[in-house]
């Protein structure tokens, strides 16, 4: 194979493109596997509505289920950016420049999603008017979902 | 300093080599998408920040359940799927575009990125038709003592707790106006039509509703509609500009200018931008449709 590299900078001497029948091979497989994991993630999705729409909607499950779906949506973004993106090709110190600032990420979204749960929670205890406003009501509210008031006319 | 590619032999640090060995080009354009990460991360925590605010927040399967040419059928999740695997399968042709690049071989550049151009205008176009759909819906909301027909806008949110309370909506109903009294008939019962319906009196309309069919709603949260319209149209945004981005370096191949330079790589840059639009979309699919 062609060495393409060398004619941006002598400086380049890594090569990571692999025969063109492994590319292949590879693109297929994650294409695969990022398709299978979509249609995982349609039926949760699709599982969660039924559930919102049964009786009793347990919370637990449905908890669950949207927990299943974000270590599955990680797993989808880890294939895009490993295999579509080459990041998992270059050196191991590029991957670190990139993956680690991103580690903020974790500190970033329990601390904003903790704050908003906080406020929430003040809010119920000392606004009874937002509290009886706004929270669901028991017996299973969204059970006569069938078919929501749509639009009339034009489509 | 050791690496774990120290097969190579090479003394990353000391002078004569790039330390990644990566040209500077792509590895500013990584720092460019982990910052524009950031930006997105910051939005949907925002978003996520102010659903875990409230007691009530729609159900996205409510919300997002039409479909093209399918009326008022009840299709949660249908169209979004389109939308994600349009977006997935333009990521492959990207990457089919920068391998073609490698390889040097034009026609096979030009034929791949041509495709990805086509299923980013295609993307566009559903997010076209999920927001006109959203903006211009009509849904049955209490709105101050009387049932209105709104949309999803940025500052209106038809999708709050369905009313169960029978006397609140007889009450409601004749408070209301006419029109409205006509549009709410006319989307569950298609025998009149909207002439003949508008040419009824008020207490004739009154009788034909059927409170119980009619799935009035309190007003949901207002924030909704920003987050919705904000994030997914700043996403929308880095579609655009990556078809535009594409289309630039589609003309660039069809010039020779690639072929000249000796190398393909600013494909693969192009492809790392385009690739972000799909990865940025994986989250916003989670974030908005699936939980």
């Amino acid at each position: 194979m062609e060495h393409q590299h060398s004619v941006v900078s002598p400086e380049i001497t890594f090569e990571h493109h692999t025969s063109d029948e492994e590319f292949r091979k590879r693109v297929k497989k994650t294409t695969i596997l990022l398709s299978v994991i979509t249609i995982i993630e349609l039926a949760i999705g699709l599982s969660i509505y039924t559930i919102h729409k049964g009786e009793n909607p347990n919370a637990m499950l449905v908890l669950m289920f949207k927990g299943v779906v974000c270590i599955l949506t990680l797993a989808k973004a880890y294939y895009i950016v490993s295999v579509f993106m080459h990041l998992g090709d270059e050196i191991r110190n590029m991957i670190m420049t990139i993956v680690v600032p991103l580690m903020l990420f974790i500190w970033f979204i329990t601390a904003f999603i903790y704050e908003g749960n906080s406020y929430k929670n003040l809010r119920n205890k000392y606004d009874q008017h937002f509290k009886e406003t706004t929270m669901p009501k028991k017996h299973g509210a969204e059970s006569h979902e069938v078919k929501p008031a749509e639009k009339s006319g034009k489509e | 300093m050791s690496t774990q590619a120290t097969v190579h032999q090479t003394k990353w640090w000391s002078g004569g080599k790039s330390p990644f060995n990566l040209e500077y080009g792509k590895l500013m354009m990584w720092y460019f998408l982990m910052s524009d990460a950031f930006t997105f991360g910051a939005f949907l925590i925002s978003y996520g920040s102010i659903r875990f605010s409230q007691n009530f927040w729609p159900d996205p399967n409510v919300v997002f359940n039409a479909f093209p040419g399918a009326g008022h059928a009840n299709l949660p999740l249908a169209f979004v799927s389109v939308m994600t695997f349009i977006l997935i399968i333009s990521s492959v042709t990207m990457v089919l575009a920068v391998h073609a690049g490698h390889k040097g071989d034009k026609q096979g550049v030009i034929k791949w990125l041509a495709w990805t151009i086509v299923g980013g205008l295609a993307f566009l176009g559903c997010q076209a038709w999920e927001w006109h759909h959203l903006i211009t819906g009509e849904h049955a909301v209490l709105l101050d003592g009387k049932i209105q027909m709104i949309g999803q806008t940025t500052s209106m949110n038809p999708w709050g707790q369905l009313i169960e309370d029978n006397a609140a909506l007889t009450a409601a109903i004749n408070n209301t106006s006419h029109e409205t009294l006509v549009q709410l008939i006319h989307s569950h019962d298609h025998t009149k039509s909207l002439e003949q319906l508008a040419a009824m009196p008020d207490t004739q309309l009154r009788g034909m509703i059927d409170i119980a069919e009619m799935h009035v709603r309190e007003k949901g949260p207002v924030a909704f509609g920003g987050y919705f319209y904000g994030i997914t149209g700043f996403h929308g945004f880095h579609v655009f500009s990556g078809v535009v981005i594409n289309v630039i370096m589609l003309l660039m191949a069809q010039k020779d200018v690639f072929k000249n330079r000796g190398h393909y790589l600013m494909i693969e840059k192009a492809g790392l931008y385009w690739h972000f639009v799909d990865l940025v979309w994986v989250f916003v699919f989670l974030c908005f449709y699936l939980i």
